[in-house]
């Protein structure tokens, strides 16, 4: 048996130990629950949990899972120009942001391509925290430093500061609220509050990468552990209705049943926002930003290509990179494909030409050699009822 | 720990051979089917295609990788395990069992004997995790 294919930056290999990789401060907790530790962009992380990566995601739609994702980079920006300057660098309209708010945007080039997909927090008019990708942390950290001018502002990239633990599905909130007084009920989607859980002071915010409700604690590092086993604890982890740790194979297939983009997959510095679908984070009319002109021009001519989501319609499962073909033509490729565990469907995202870009259209995907038909489906191909 | 059968043959791209006869039963070891994960496809040849010893004779994909699986020794396949068109989680429960993949009329009986044993395969996977 030889790997053909492996989904995403992860390396598969039964690796006892990688010293020179990065590790997140619960990486002996994943080693001890039997984690199976891959490379993740120069990252050791548990790709899944003896549970199976199917099972967790399961488990995070129907109850919870645990994520850890304390390897996403965190970059302070403080100063009375905060704003100004994050809203000069990215695409979303961070004025339109209350203090308490969360923001999607974008880190865009010249050209309204992308340095990296990112949330704005603005926690006061003048502190503005930047969550950004794990493996582009010190490029979008070089990116911001070069970029900034006159603006009165104090830059700080701590993400070793922080740990994050994302606790999504339907069972979030009654997990957490176990653990703190915060009236978890009253953080909107996209909101955040500071307080303690488990008397760990720190950012609780109603975001999340699965298409689940839930939430994203930041916390001082060192806390880290106590906040992932009180809320195992809390979430009764050892039943099969309990809250499930899960790896970044189930965190990968949730956000894309759920049509979220995966930076390095589906967005890079060579797609543009619009292509992306991401026009609604493009807030051409805010003033000047890096991309506008090239943005505001590709909007008035109109896109070529587009990221559009398909579903495999004959068996066989498509994978990133691989080609799609429409009447024998090599139009476009896959970034991101899958099986979809709860849909229980093959399903992919891919950039095709914007004529053929139309729900329904019918696609082939070249599966190693074998053209495997799909369909265009609109997106998201999952949406949780509220 | 993996489980190895005293019983089978191994290769070191981790498939099993079960003599039986003229004939061999192949599939993917305890130790493959674990460092692949949940499998969720498995494309098979059809009866009577002929492979020749370590050419590929179908692959097998979990939610996140797709392997290419091989057959260790030479010969022509007169079954296949269709049961894992509906259920190629038996490669996950029942990897020397319910999991086989198929059956080869043996080209070179004798090529049996250049495979692993239980105990030299498991030293293998023990120096490969390291």
């Amino acid at each position: 048996m030889q790997a053909l294919h492996n989904t995403g930056a992860w390396v598969t290999k039964l690796t006892a130990t990688a010293p020179q990789l990065k590790q997140t401060p619960l990486n002996a907790i994943h080693r001890q629950m039997g984690g199976r530790m891959v490379d993740f962009g120069g990252w050791d992380m548990p790709v899944q949990y003896p549970a199976g990566t199917i099972e967790e995601h399961l488990r995070t739609r129907t109850h919870a899972g645990l994520f850890d994702v304390s390897h996403m980079g965190e970059i302070e920006v403080k100063g009375p120009d905060a704003i100004k300057f994050v809203n000069r660098l990215t695409s979303n309209d961070v004025t339109k942001l209350v203090d308490g708010q969360a923001q999607y945007s974008a880190l865009t080039t010249p050209q309204g391509t992308v340095i990296d997909d990112l949330l704005v927090y603005r926690l006061s008019p003048v502190h503005l925290l930047l969550v950004v990708n794990a493996s582009t942390t010190e490029k979008d950290w070089d990116w911001i430093l070069s970029h900034r001018s006159s603006e009165l502002i104090d830059l700080n990239n701590v993400s070793a500061d922080y740990c994050q633990i994302a606790l999504q599905g339907p069972n979030a909130q009654s997990i957490l609220q176990k653990l703190t007084d915060l009236p978890l009920a009253d953080i909107k989607y996209y909101h955040f509050t500071h307080g303690s859980v488990d008397g760990v002071r720190g950012i609780v915010s109603r975001t999340g990468y699965t298409g689940e409700d839930g939430f994203e604690v930041y916390a001082p590092a060192d806390r880290a552990e106590q906040l992932w086993n009180k809320i195992l604890d809390a979430g009764q982890a050892d039943t099969p209705t309990g809250v499930l740790p899960c790896g970044l194979a189930a965190r990968n297939t949730l956000r894309l049943e759920a049509g979220m983009a995966l930076y390095g997959n589906d967005i890079d510095d060579t797609t543009t926002l619009l292509e992306a679908n991401l026009g609604w984070i493009c807030k051409l009319d805010k003033g000047d930003f890096t991309g506008r002109d090239a943005l505001a021009s590709q909007k008035a001519e109109g896109v070529k290509r587009k990221l559009v989501g398909f579903e495999v319609t004959e068996r066989g499962i498509a994978r990133d990179h691989q080609e799609v073909v429409i009447d024998g033509n090599r139009v476009g490729h896959v970034t991101s494909g899958s099986p979809a565990p709860f849909l229980k469907k093959n399903i992919g995202l891919a950039y095709v030409p914007v004529e053929y870009a139309s729900v329904g259209q019918a696609i082939q995907i070249d599966v190693r050699g074998r053209l495997v038909g799909a369909q265009i489906t609109k997106t998201p191909f999952y949406k949780r009822n509220k | 720990m993996a489980n190895v059968p005293e019983d089978l043959h191994y290769s070191k791209d981790h498939e099993w051979v079960r003599v039986d006869g003229d004939q061999a039963i192949i599939g993917i070891t305890d130790y493959a089917q674990n460092s692949l994960g949940d499998v969720v496809y498995v494309e098979l040849p059809k009866a009577g295609e002929e492979f020749a010893a370590n050419e590929p004779f179908g692959s097998v994909e979990s939610v996140k990788a797709v392997s290419e699986v091989f057959t260790p020794i030479a010969g022509g396949v007169v079954a296949i395990n269709e049961s894992l068109a509906d259920e190629p989680e038996s490669v996950n429960s029942d990897p020397y069992g319910a999991g086989w993949m198929i059956r080869l009329k043996m080209s070179n009986p004798g090529e049996v004997d250049s495979l692993l044993t239980a105990a030299e395969y498991e030293d293998f996977t023990k120096a490969e995790s390291e």
